[in-house]
């Protein structure tokens, strides 16, 4: 069957450049995002990328700026143990169905199993994140998983026209449908129909949530792309960062049809260290390399890229998470000087 | 404080449950382990069907009578169909005996090189229901599944997990849950596990988002030495088979014991591995260190350790199953352990 991979169809519409520059919204989040995202505009800055942030970091103004702007770079708000979630919030009001994720070992960074490579495809939109809970009698509350056909379609096309563009060629659902038989055996069957009938040339297979985190940590170089609902997907994220060496690493992006916005792929807005100039700015700074190459300025997305990775593997500025003693400054000031050094 | 088997004199009568695909060949090697160390278990055999009433999936009158009248069982795997068929088997088991906590530990296993090395976690899974409660509707283009957090399943499991926490000197308990993105289900399990902050004074209780539990655990895995983790019922499911990665890299070690106020059930964590079913390449050791678990929860304490230490020695001595990388078949590595008990 012949099959042109029409990212179009899947992927966010480009943004517009005024004089040969885009205008990027840029929203901090809570915790260490106010450090990683400086990071990311200095790097920017001292490259003279042709990119213009306008910084938002309220969810209604954000989501107005994003539809001006088409796309965005996220950190990560905090969300309090009542609930509303501003980051689902806004995924959701963006109709930013797919949560991308990449986990590919970084030379340097002393880990378990190296040379790992896998993408992480999630429902952003649905699922076990419905918000939909409530309280049948005094202490029985029940939520509502909510998986539907024509989301889990368009989320199969996205992962499959994901791996014809990078040159992918497996994709595996995660599901639990031994258990929830009817939401992740919907789930599950999309995946694998649509990939057999549309898109031939890519291997599709499926995989027991359980049973994938456990080969995600003793086999993790079977996986290509992981296609999972919305909670399963958290879990491999987190999952994936422990394995990489840290949730601080992977870069990530979040993509409607319309729209785009790149936040790190484990997201986390390490409260913890805010403020303390410890944070990692790797996985914002990757993710920023998505947008670059997203908005076709690839020499950039190449050289940031490469002299991110030079920094880490020579390990003299790598910050705590990784073993090293840098701030976010001074690795951010390391990844500059290479900069200028390429 | 325990439910114990009813005995004969001298004896525990314990109901056998072999299960589907590879379960009567890890069950003989239990059996004849069993025999050759002598312990004083009888085995009852019993078959839990399936059959269907009133269109739910159920366990056949003479297994319920077998298990309730001897309060112990051991159980091999039983398949369940995905995306269609009866429901799974061993969710009704747990909701016939109301076998509401779920005890795994997984620990790295002295002789056997493993990726990670350092692995010491004891899980208490929530096993009634969550995720686990069966409730689907079919809406055309949408399903519905229905998570169920229920305060008497929650107070019942988080206290198991506290008494257990007590019961093995570990100072702390962890309540893992995903209350920011399900505030009233995971709420709840949340705010009932603040409601037993004192409930026994020598274990701490202490919250984490399973995020970053996940996160740490594979990247941090000593920080879990002290605790006993408690988590709703499909978070415990995905952890405990994660944790079967970390410590040893394959489901074919990890046992489980399923506790209810009657009645325990003593299970492997693994399915019925219809790959290799009937080729005698399991690795019974899921199922024995489960009926180990079981002979701890009966008194019988020195069997089970001798047990266990044949089964180490065994593994150290480099005979080992397919899963763990090893060639051995299972009969060869069960006469090894056979060995290794007069050893
Ligand atoms: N109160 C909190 N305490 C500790 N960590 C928190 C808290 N709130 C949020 N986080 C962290 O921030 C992340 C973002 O929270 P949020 O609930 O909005 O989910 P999310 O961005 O959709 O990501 P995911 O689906 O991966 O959880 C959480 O997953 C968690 O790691
Ligand atoms: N005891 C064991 N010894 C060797 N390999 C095992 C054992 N248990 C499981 N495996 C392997 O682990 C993988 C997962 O098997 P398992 O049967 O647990 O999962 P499953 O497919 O979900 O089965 P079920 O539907 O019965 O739960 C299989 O490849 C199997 O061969
Ligand atoms: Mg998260
Ligand atoms: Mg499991």
């Amino acid at each position: 069957m012949l099959h042109t991979p029409v990212i179009k169809r899947t992927l966010a519409t480009l943004p517009k450049t005024y004089g040969g520059r885009y205008t990027v919204s840029l929203i901090p989040g809570d915790g260490t995002g106010k450090e990683i995202t400086s990071s990311v505009q200095k790097i920017f800055k001292s490259e003279n990328i042709p990119v213009d942030f306008e910084e938002v970091n309220d969810l209604e103004k954000a989501v107005e700026s994003v539809k001006r702007n088409k796309i965005g770079l996220k950190g990560i708000w905090e969300t309090p143990l009542t609930g509303g979630s501003k980051n689902i919030a806004l995924r959701k009001q963006l109709d930013l169905f797919a949560g991308l994720s990449l986990y590919k070992s970084i030379p340097g960074i002393s880990v378990k199993i190296p040379n790992i490579d896998f993408a992480l495809i999630r429902d952003n939109v649905e699922g076990e994140y419905s918000g939909l809970e409530h309280e049948t009698v005094p202490g029985v509350r029940e939520l509502l998983k909510i998986v539907s056909k024509s989301n889990t379609e368009r989320l199969a096309r996205f992962s499959y026209d994901y791996a014809l563009k990078n040159n992918r060629k497996e994709v595996v659902a995660i599901h639990k449908a031994n258990i929830m038989k009817k939401a992740d055996g919907l789930f599950k069957n999309i995946i694998g129909e649509i990939g057999t009938k549309e898109y031939p040339s890519i291997v599709n297979s499926a995989m027991i949530v359980d049973n994938a985190s456990m080969q995600a940590v003793s086999k993790p170089h079977q996986f290509d792309i992981m296609v999972a609902t919305n909670l399963y997907g958290n879990i491999l994220s987190n999952i994936g960062g422990a394995l990489i060496g840290s949730k601080s690493l992977i870069p990530g992006a979040n993509f409607g049809t319309e729209y785009a916005v790149f936040e790190p792929g484990c997201r986390h807005p390490d409260v913890e260290i805010a403020g303390k100039n410890e944070a990692n700015p790797t996985g914002l700074i990757l993710s920023s390399v998505l947008m670059l190459k997203h908005l076709g300025l690839n020499e950039y997305a190449e050289r940031i890229n490469k002299a991110t990775y030079k920094v880490i593997s020579e390990g003299k500025a790598t910050t705590k998470d990784i073993g090293g003693s840098a701030t976010t400054t001074q690795f951010t000031e390391a990844i500059i000087d290479e900069l200028k050094s390429l | 404080k325990r439910t114990l088997a009813t005995s004969a004199p001298g004896k525990f009568t314990v109901s056998f449950i072999e299960g589907d695909g590879i379960g009567p060949e890890i069950a003989t090697s239990v059996k004849k382990i069993f025999s050759a160390a002598d312990v004083p278990v009888e085995w009852e055999a019993c078959d839990v069907g399936p059959i269907i009433v009133n269109n739910n999936t159920a366990i056949p009158e003479a297994a319920i009578k077998s298990i309730n009248k001897n309060k112990v069982a051991l159980k091999g795997p039983l398949a369940t169909p995905v995306g269609k068929g009866h429901r799974s088997l061993n969710l009704t088991l747990r909701k016939t005996f109301d076998l509401y906590a779920n005890l795994r530990p997984a620990a790295s296993l002295k002789g056997l090189k493993t990726t990670y090395s350092d692995i010491d976690f004891v899980v208490v899974r929530e096993n009634t229901e969550g995720e686990y409660f069966g409730v689907e509707h079919d809406l055309g283009d949408k399903v519905e599944a229905i998570k169920l957090i229920t305060q008497n399943s929650s107070e019942k499991v988080i206290k198991f997990a506290i008494d257990h926490a007590k019961f093995l000197g570990r100072p702390k308990v962890l309540v893992v849950h995903k209350a920011t993105v399900q505030p009233l289900t995971d709420g709840l399990f949340y705010q009932v596990g603040k409601s037993l902050e004192k409930y026994q004074s020598n274990v701490k209780v202490e919250f984490e988002l399973l995020d970053d539990y996940i996160h740490n655990s594979v990247k941090d895995p000593k920080k879990y030495h002290d605790y006993v983790v408690v988590a709703p019922n499909l978070y415990g499911d995905i952890i405990t088979d994660l944790n079967s990665g970390l410590s040893t890299g394959s489901l074919g070690m990890t046992p489980s014991a399923n506790i209810g106020e009657k009645v325990s059930i003593f299970e492997a964590v693994h399915g019925s591995a219809p790959d290799i079913a009937g080729k005698d390449l399991a690795n019974p050791s899921a199922l024995l260190f489960a009926a180990v678990m079981m002979l701890e929860h009966l008194g019988l304490n020195s069997h089970a350790d001798k047990i266990k230490a044949a089964a180490l020695k065994t593994i150290a001595e480099g005979i080992k199953t397919g899963d763990l990388g090893g060639k051995a078949t299972n009969s060869i590595y069960t006469d090894a352990i056979i060995k290794n008990l007069s050893a």
